[in-house]
């Protein structure tokens, strides 16, 4: 217990800045996610041969490599500089979005042929077809996907660790800096991702997936 | 291709759609060409920062690191398949006295991220006086626990999707309660199961490359060494692009695979297929 009390302000400041790339991240992921999944399933063929490409191409690359290119690659393009930490936050986004592609995506096929059928016998564009009929019904049922995706995310913050951002992941080097026991250290950090995960994110998936439910 | 998103394009439509084309090849090139452009503007591809690619000796060092992200991947994959087996049938075993603990294993490891248990493993383990922890074995250990437990579930998944038919049969011709879930109800779940699965390897196979932040020697930390070369204009850009292509190679090449033997299984029996949510 003593680890955690002794050097509390690395741990606050750790799970602080875990919280904020988890949350910015998962906000643009979840944009960029539909936009692409609205892309691919758009009836422009060259919008849905460039979604696929961009989720082929990034899903089929290591998260770390891509963090490595933001954080490592990116400062020797002579473009204006960014903080490792919003490095980290665009790495992350790009990455994530893939999955909420998918996840959205298939959450689309769910949707009762009748639903966008009807929509397009009352004279809905496919714009409008996707955004007002079948994208919100969709949505309600991919929460449990979606929830899966945003826990791997968070669980993937720690990867930014490798990347000169002070996160979760990154207590481990401090302690051993300040020669404390470091099993302990990473036993407590380990059991704070088991609270966040099975305390509050997988109660709030359960608690969304029952008040979005669909009657079908 | 017919979607039941839009009408068959007529004639207007169909003009729109051309505009709409034309829209995103300008973007994706516009996006595309901008990147390379700025890696031409500073200078990546001059041939100095890829000379340091064209040396023997560092061509069969990729192939090394290369072979050791192959078997990280393999120890990884067959660690996580049996151990997911092995938690499967322990979650679905009757005894309390095995499923809970099965139940407690496969949730704990599922939300700890696996770099922290790489790390648990690798730094942890020898401060607590703990010998012979190589980085291979952080990585390899890491992704069985982790991989392991997601594997558990989905094994479990597609064996609770299959008929209870199969496993009455079973019990009703006279076999075990492990023998109808080894020889009955498991070949039909992996196979229910089986894009799940590929999908799961292929996660492996990325995951390996966490290796590189707890110093295993594999593609990451080799293109990382060599960007670091001064002498050849530090080729960061360069040796990531290398790198890129050999991932994306390598899942492709199991992705492939993967299709093949689904669809090879899959011309043969059909079985109703349930979703389970993957995690990244």
């Amino acid at each position: 217990m003593n680890i955690i009390i002794d050097n509390s302000d690395l741990f606050l400041t750790g799970f602080k800045n875990t919280g904020i790339l988890f949350i910015i991240s998962a906000f643009f992921a979840l944009i960029l996610g539909t936009l692409v999944a609205g892309m691919r399933v758009s009836p422009a063929p060259a919008m849905r041969a460039a979604g696929t490409l961009y989720v082929n191409a990034v899903r089929n690359t290591p998260l770390v490599l891509i963090l490595a290119f933001f954080a490592l690659g990116y400062p020797r393009l002579g473009l204006p500089s960014i903080s490792f930490m919003n490095a980290a936050i665009v790495g992350l986004s790009l990455y994530t979005a893939t999955y909420v592609c998918e996840a959205i995506r298939s959450g689309i096929n769910t949707v009762s042929v009748g639903q966008s059928e009807a929509a397009r016998a009352i004279g809905l564009p496919f714009i409008q077809t996707l955004t007002l009929i079948v994208l919100p019904q969709a949505f309600r049922s991919v929460v449990p996907p979606l929830f899966s995706v945003f826990i791997a995310l968070l669980k993937n913050t720690t990867v930014a660790a490798g990347f000169s951002v002070l996160e979760a992941g990154a207590i481990r080097a401090y302690l051993s800096e300040r020669g404390e026991p470091l099993l302990p250290g990473l036993l407590w950090v380990a059991l704070i991702f088991v609270v966040l995960v099975l305390g509050i994110m997988t109660p709030l998936q359960r608690y969304l997936e029952k008040k979005w439910r669909v009657a079908r | 291709m017919s979607s039941v998103l839009f009408d068959v394009p007529g004639p207007k439509a169909r003009t729109r759609n051309v505009y709409l084309n034309v829209a995103t090849f300008v973007v994706v090139v516009g996006i595309i060409g901008f990147i390379l452009f700025r890696f031409y503007e500073s200078g990546q591809f001059t041939a100095k920062k890829w000379e340091i690619f064209t040396f023997p000796l560092v061509q069969q060092t990729f192939l090394e690191v290369i072979g050791a992200t192959l078997k990280a991947f393999a120890v990884g994959a067959v660690g996580s398949l049996l151990l997911g087996i092995v938690l499967a049938f322990g979650r679905l075993s009757d005894s309390k006295w095995l499923h809970i603990p099965c139940y407690w294993f496969t949730e704990l490891f599922r939300a700890v991220p696996l770099l922290v248990l790489m790390m648990i493993v690798y730094y942890g383990l020898p401060s607590a006086g703990v010998k012979g922890i190589t980085p291979f074995i952080a990585v390899v250990v890491g992704l069985i626990l982790y991989n392991g437990s997601v594997l558990a579930e989905v094994f479990r998944a597609g064996i609770e999707s299959l008929p209870k038919g199969q496993r009455e049969a079973g019990l009703a011709i006279g076999l075990s309660k492990s023998q109808v879930l080894r020889m009955i109800l498991l070949p039909q779940a992996v196979r229910a199961m089986l894009p799940v699965i590929i999908s799961q390897l292929v996660v492996i196979l990325k995951d390996t490359a966490l290796g590189f932040l707890i110093t295993y020697h594999e593609i990451l930390y080799y293109a990382d060494f060599l960007g670091s070369q001064g002498g050849y204009g530090s080729p960061v850009v360069p040796a990531l692009m290398v790198a890129a292509v050999i991932y994306v190679g390598l899942c492709l090449i199991l992705s492939g695979i993967a299709k093949y033997v689904e669809f090879k299984m899959s011309s043969r029996v059909k079985i109703v297929k349930t979703k389970v949510g993957l995690t990244g």
